[in-house]
């Protein structure tokens, strides 16, 4: 995230809602680099990761590269290594509405390491993510045992997190922000062209939880455009709480089915519903198409208000949109070519994906300052805006 | 909804503490290992694309409130 003083306006924001996500996310990293998401009981196998990625869209041009190596060393024991970079070229709404343009860098490491014991493995994890303003560390532990004939698997993971969260232009603004998650996960096969899973996440984060940069904005007749600015207050913790559940079903034909429900709720009084549907088809032993579609619905935080009636008119002021109330779809596409027992040396599987994904944010309640033309404050049209998102994906494994 | 969330938990922990005793109850596993050929075939991964479907869920945490359960673990055949 990188905020920017920019003279003579204030400072800006980053990409949006940057600092209660950047813990989240890197859980999320690690959940997926070393948990086994194929089969418990045994080790991920050996391979090399390795993603461009580019987000484009609502003023934000975010790309990078990323790389993963993962090497197993005797029968119990895998460690793996990521790289992982995000450019960012930033002119949202949310910038453009009290700053200007920046661009900035973020660097991510992980580290981790899986253990194979009996029917269960052990995965620790560690991963920091640097900013110019911004530091976050993530550790990650977890265990998923099979059992059942090999038909259950329940994972069960931890991570705590310390971000340590600073301010362009203000030397003396440091403030740390603390975060611990808690996850279940199930998976179980239910006949020989099904399976099922559940999840269930809580996460509590305590400390600066919002965006220094950041601002909401109060009546105020007095001045010229009819409105201020006010820095942005958020309360110091959080408890969420999220349920998912997924199914996946192998058609008569070598192709696929998935569906997904997530429901989420937390102590802001957000609360949200995810629907995700996505078919995998194989045109040929060796080439795949899929789409996707995904809906997601959210209403408001509590404190949240495009406009507030006066300055400080309640103790937790947040104008940020994603803490608004809002829906999202996403269409998605891709081209995924597999080579299995290549005559490449060394690799034993190749595997090369083109993903491409549109997606379009409709606000209910977040009004866009930065229309053309003169509007009374409150009657500005409501905000959307739609993203392209590509990602391009080559897998090797030795 | 946090009520009936934390009202839940004492019953999923009651299903899975069910599920992880099974091996002591009639029902036995019904999907033989080597009957698993179409769980392990990748179209039926959850996480087939690895570090591209874990930056889709960076690209949604930054947009959305909501965290947690993206899923990534479970999916294959749990055959081995």
């Amino acid at each position: 995230m990188v905020p920017r003083v920019v003279p003579g306006v204030g400072v800006a924001v980053t990409e949006p809602h940057r600092f209660s996500f950047m813990g989240r996310w890197l859980v999320g990293l690690l959940w997926l680099m070393v948990s086994p998401w194929v089969a418990a009981a045994t080790l991920p196998v050996d391979k090399v990761d390795m993603l461009y990625h580019r987000y484009e869209g609502g003023g934000m041009l975010i790309d990078g590269p990323s790389v993963l190596v993962r090497k197993s060393i005797g029968p119990q024991v895998s460690v793996s290594g990521q790289y992982y970079v995000d450019s960012v070229s930033a002119a949202s709404v949310d910038v453009l509405a009290t700053a200007s343009e920046y661009k900035e860098e973020r660097t991510e490491l992980t580290a981790g390491v899986d253990y194979l014991y009996e029917r269960s493995i052990l995965s620790l994890g560690y991963t920091n993510s640097t900013e110019n303003d911004y530091e976050a560390n993530t550790v990650y532990f977890s265990v998923s045992q099979e059992f059942f004939g090999g038909m259950s698997t329940i994972t069960l993971g931890y991570a705590n997190g310390w971000d340590e969260v600073r301010q362009r232009g203000n030397d003396s603004f440091e403030e740390d922000a603390d975060r611990r998650n808690y996850q279940l996960g199930l998976s179980q096969v239910i006949t020989t062209n099904s399976l099922i899973g559940f999840d269930f996440e809580v996460v509590t984060d305590e400390g600066f939880l919002q965006n220094p940069y950041r601002q909401n904005r109060f009546v105020d007749p007095n001045d010229p455009t009819s409105f201020q600015y006010q820095p942005e207050r958020y309360p110091e913790t959080r408890t969420s709480y999220s349920l998912a559940t997924r199914a996946l079903y192998y058609l008569p034909y070598r192709a696929s089915i998935r569906a997904e429900y997530r429901y989420f709720s937390d102590t802001w009084g957000i609360d949200s519903s995810t629907y995700e549907l996505a078919y995998v088809h194989a045109l040929s032993p060796r080439w795949t198409v899929e789409g996707k579609a995904r809906y997601y619905d959210q209403d408001q935080a509590d404190f949240y208000s495009d406009l507030y009636a006066f300055e400080n008119s309640q103790t937790h002021l947040a104008r940020d949109k994603e803490m608004s109330s809002f829906s999202g779809i996403t269409l998605g596409g891709g081209l995924v070519y597999e080579w299995k027992q290549t005559s490449l040396p060394g690799i034993s599987r190749l595997q090369a994906s083109l993903l491409v994904d549109w997606l379009d944010f409709e606000y209910d309640n977040f009004r866009d300052v930065t229309a053309p033309g003169n509007f009374l404050p409150g009657e500005e049209p409501l905000y959307s805006f739609d993203a392209f998102v590509t990602r391009a994906s080559l897998i090797l494994e030795y | 909804m946090m009520r009936t969330l934390k009202a839940g938990l004492p019953v999923l922990t009651i299903v899975l503490a069910l599920l992880a005793t099974s091996g002591c109850s009639d029902i036995k596993p019904w999907v033989k290992p080597y009957e698993r050929d179409k769980l392990a075939d990748p179209v039926m991964s959850l996480s087939r694309h690895g570090n591209a479907d874990a930056y889709m869920h960076h690209v949604y945490q930054s947009r959305e409130s909501s965290r947690g359960s993206e899923g990534g673990s479970g999916g294959g055949c749990g055959c081995n």
